[in-house]
């Protein structure tokens, strides 16, 4: 065995290893609020079961990024393509309104921090989850009270409050029938906007254990906004470091948290508790 | 291209790696190793020997990518193509930590909620494992460290260190992989876990397995040292300090 050996050449143009394209792709996504630039050339790739988690302190960009991957709003500039049949090639920000909405009832789900932004307080629970095959078109009751049943269970919500309205809901509960709703149309994409703040601790916990089940079993592929970098740890491969409406860093997340090269993300590591 | 005559490249050859750490807030370079080269076969055992702060661990946490080397190459021979680990992608590197490498510690990240016998399945479930057949196996390799059976439903956060080393043995060992990376292993295992451990070490490199290791004892695996990465300086403030 040959230790400190020579050293053999080594072809200096390896092909990249991942074959498979990614799911989301978003290049240069540029948004401004009158004169405030909110976000400046942001692009991000995710791959098919992968988890991204963006970080960064408030007004840093992230809930706007993921307004944009929502479609809930259009950016200044910017491409946005999903790798889905029917819609591959397509920039999604340059669909009329109609087809936009369709993709995000169909493809997209979301989990915001707030609950109200995500639900209708005063509907049922079910009904809440429920709304979203009604758009897309499912007209058959005992489907609808199906599926929003199948969707409740996987999100782990107790079934006998299915008919109870959010607003007399826990903020963890709550949580579950955003999480059930998004979920609801078996979306290609997952976004979760701080899914867990302002939850109790334990409670936290089992909001993460239901998230990291379910990503594992379906597979999903997820951005998730958090500015908690436990939360973080626990769910993401790979890590987006934003601020001032920039990304500064990205990488592996063991490697950004354990390794920051920037010094914003050196400072926001190391601020940690 | 990608895959050729790769039988023939050793499995991983490293070249001039370098890991300084920038910290900001002290407007310094830390140097941790300097222009480290080496070759690693298929189914070698190289043992990483220094001093405290030679950058063991470091090296180990560079080639697994935790730590982003600052210059030089370490380049893999993947099943999927050759690669360097100092400059891929990182969804390649998550692929090749999902597939092919692996990272032993001592350490354990308990996740709130989650058994230690869940815990030790995860990596076979995200592999796409059925929930029996990955518990029968990690119940195998609970039983072989020698973890009491009536804690392996326990949630590992309440567990000695001892118990909790052998649940994070048992979740880095579960999955076949072709590159062991080991940072002191058996550090504070009994004695017959560490027995245990060093056999199914020994086994693993019988099939193939390569390993590159930082041991607190490095007599328990004397008999599988097939050469040393000795790092017997540490560099200070970019000036490099023999220490033996």
């Amino acid at each position: 065995m040959t230790v400190i050996s020579s050293r053999p050449s080594v072809p200096l143009d390896a092909p990249r290893l991942q074959a498979t394209p990614p799911l989301l792709r978003a290049e240069g996504l540029t948004k401004r609020y009158g004169t405030r630039m909110a976000m400046h050339d942001v692009s991000l790739e995710v791959y098919p079961g992968e988890v991204v988690g963006v970080v960064g302190e408030s007004g840093s960009g992230k809930s706007t990024l993921l307004r944009l991957l929502n479609l809930e709003e259009m950016p200044d500039v910017g491409v946005y393509t999903l790798d889905i049949d029917g819609i591959r090639e397509r920039d999604l920000f340059a669909l009329p309104r109609f087809d936009r909405r369709g993709v995000q009832i169909k493809h997209i789900g979301i989990v915001y921090q707030n609950p109200h932004l995500g639900l209708r307080m005063k509907f049922t629970s079910s009904g809440n989850v429920a709304e979203r095959l009604l758009i897309a078109g499912e007209r058959s009751f005992a489907t609808l009270r199906a599926a929003a049943r199948d969707s409740l269970a996987a999100s782990e919500f107790p079934l006998d409050r299915m008919d109870d309205p959010p607003r007399v809901l826990s903020g963890g509960m709550q949580q579950r029938v955003q999480l059930a709703k998004a979920l609801a149309m078996k979306p290609a994409l997952l976004l979760l906007d701080e899914p867990t703040t302002g939850l109790d601790v334990s409670i936290q916990a089992t909001v993460l254990d239901t998230l990291k089940r379910l990503q594992r079993e379906r597979d999903m592929t997820i951005v998730l906004v958090s500015h908690d970098l436990g939360v973080i740890r626990t769910l993401a491969d790979r890590v987006l470091v934003m601020r001032g409406g920039r990304v500064v860093e990205r990488g592996l997340t063991d490697q950004i948290l354990d390794d920051p090269q920037h010094p914003y993300t050196q400072q926001l590591v190391h601020a940690k508790l | 291209m990608a895959n050729e005559g790769k039988d023939s490249m050793p499995l991983l050859t490293v070249e001039r790696l370098t890991k300084d750490f920038h910290i900001d807030h002290l407007q310094r370079e830390i140097g941790v190793f300097r222009d480290l080269s080496f070759t690693l076969d298929k189914g070698q055992f190289l043992l990483v020997t220094g001093v405290n702060g030679a950058g063991k661990s470091s090296l180990l946490r560079c080639l697994y990518r935790t730590y982003m080397p600052s210059s030089g190459y370490a380049w893999y021979t993947s099943q999927h193509g050759h690669i360097d680990l100092a400059h891929a992608a990182d969804v390649d590197i998550a692929l090749l930590r999902r597939e092919e490498i692996g990272f032993v510690t001592q350490f354990l990240r308990p996740r709130p909620r989650v058994s230690a016998l869940e815990l030790v399945m995860e990596p076979l479930l995200d592999a796409g494992w059925d929930w029996e057949e990955a518990q029968l196996h990690a119940e195998t390799w609970l039983d072989t460290l020698n973890l009491k059976r009536d804690v392996w439903q326990g949630y590992p956060s309440t567990f000695s260190g001892g118990e909790q080393q052998k649940v994070n043995l048992a979740r880095a060992l579960i999955a076949e992989r072709r590159l062991l990376l080991l940072d002191e292993p058996t550090a504070s295992l009994d004695r017959i876990a560490r027995a245990a451990l060093v056999e199914r070490l020994a086994s693993a490199k019988q099939h193939g397995v390569a390993m590159i290791g930082v041991f607190h004892h490095p007599e328990d695996v004397q008999h599988l040292i097939d050469g040393e990465i000795s790092l017997t300086s540490v560099v200070l403030n970019g000036a490099v300090e023999h220490v033996d």
